[in-house]
């Protein structure tokens, strides 16, 4: 059973189609898989991959923050950014995650190098799984 | 002499003619991307309404009761316009009637004893203001006709802070709706606090039992931000796209003008190049008389007869 996934970021829909699985992390509750017929729910997305599974196998992004409401017309992913895996500059989010890293060795409270390391870290994994 | 008038004419009527063409390529620029931007409204009113969505269900499980985002302030002594304008002039009345709409905002709010605060979207909004001495809190230039969702974050963030300190207790939109490519009209929209009474108002009631993870106080703290980010954002977004319509219409007049001068010049050119030629047969004819009638009486050199 297969149900309707939307991901919209507030300049576009990025994504709608059907799934028939979708995993993602909420804030401080840990990791949440959704099947047709979920009760309603409402989220806050960590940043980490959402993940969906389809006919034709799985479609990763990265969700840097978000919300996810699930209701009777399937599962909708708001997110400020959101990256397909096929959007994601390799390169970039490795030096990105070298630099925040280099800041946390000096500093480890750094909130702001804390957020960009995951953020860097989510890109490579949803890059590296496709 | 008369053939003077008639090069200056020519010179003119070349000068109005090649400020046609700048025109004329203006006008169909701003309808090319009237269409682009009009989609950009389009594409992102799903997230707005998802946000919406949230919000009302949030306030529907009890939350966001004494949230300062949420609250309205009993006694209102600062308030703030975010006029959003263009960079560039070349668009009729699209910059004034919104700045004159601003102005009139804050004078109302002046006789009502408050206090304003401004912050200028666009170049042309921030030189208005700057030029009668208002006092702007903060200026954001560069990207009137193409804006994107970190523009939106920036503004949103700067108002965002001193309203959360009670420094402002009202802060307030003023832009250019974009209801179709042929009707645009300037809008004030409260944007801070949010307006509590518009969620309640879009839900159909309350939907049973939602699950909320992490608890419903907390998704909504990080949720107003946004959502105050989308509505910027799509004013924003509203701007750019009456910017191009109002650009479009103000070049297809001045298209429009330049070809109607273009003809009035050519009139008066041929009048002042029949005058000329005219005048100079006139002067032929009258020498040939006055020869005529002078060599007639010593020499006959000129065939007479």
């Amino acid at each position: 059973m297969s149900f309707t996934v939307k991901l919209v970021s507030p300049e576009r829909v990025l994504f709608e189609g059907e799934s028939d699985m979708v995993i993602c992390r909420t804030l401080g509750g840990g990791d949440i898989a959704f099947l047709d017929g979920h009760a309603p729910f409402l989220g806050a997305l960590a940043i980490w991959p959402v993940r969906m599974k389809t006919e034709t196998g799985e479609i990763s992004f990265a969700s840097h923050g978000g919300f996810v409401q699930v209701g009777s017309e399937g599962v909708i992913v708001l997110s400020d950014v959101a990256e397909l895996s096929g959007d994601i500059d390799v390169e970039r989010a490795r030096v990105a995650l070298a630099a925040a890293e280099a800041v946390l060795g000096s500093n480890p409270d750094d909130i702001e190098a804390t957020s960009a390391a995951q953020r860097a870290r989510t890109r490579l994994e949803v890059a590296q799984a496709s | 002499m008369a053939g003077g008038q008639e090069r200056i004419l020519r010179r003119r009527i070349k000068s109005v003619q090649s400020t046609k063409k700048i025109t004329r390529a203006m006008e169909l620029i701003a309808a090319s991307r009237i269409v682009k931007a009009a989609n950009r409204v389009h594409a992102a009113a799903p997230y707005a309404d998802g946000i919406t969505a949230v919000v009302t269900e949030l306030q529907a499980a009890g939350a966001g009761s004494n949230n300062p985002l949420l609250t309205p302030r009993p006694n209102t002594k600062r308030v703030a316009q975010i006029v959003i304008t263009a960079d560039r002039g070349l668009c009729g009345g699209y910059n004034t009637a919104v700045m004159r709409a601003a102005e009139a905002e804050i004078r109302e709010h002046e006789g009502l004893g408050r206090e304003y605060a401004l912050f200028c979207v666009g170049r042309k909004a921030e030189g208005y203001f700057r030029f009668r001495e208002y006092a702007i809190d903060a200026a954001f230039t560069g990207f009137s006709d193409f804006p994107l969702y970190e523009h939106a974050r920036e503004i949103a963030a700067v108002v965002a802070g001193p309203f959360e300190r009670g420094e402002i207790d009202l802060v307030q939109l003023v832009y250019t709706r974009f209801v179709t490519a042929g009707r645009q009209e300037v809008v004030v929209r409260p944007l801070l606090p949010l307006d509590r009474e518009g969620f309640a108002q879009d839900s159909e009631g309350p939907q049973a039992g939602f699950e909320f993870e992490p608890e419903p106080e907390r998704i909504l703290e990080a949720l107003l931000p946004r959502y105050a980010e989308a509505r910027v954002f799509a004013a924003l977004l509203n701007a750019a796209a009456s910017e191009h319509a109002f650009r479009q219409r103000a070049m297809k007049a001045a298209t429009e003008n330049a070809d109607e001068l273009v003809l009035n010049l050519s009139r008066i050119m041929n009048r002042a190049r029949q005058d000329a030629i005219t005048t100079e047969i006139m002067e032929i004819v009258s020498g040939a008389e006055a020869l005529a009638a002078t060599g007639n009486a010593d020499n006959d050199r000129l065939p007479t007869e």
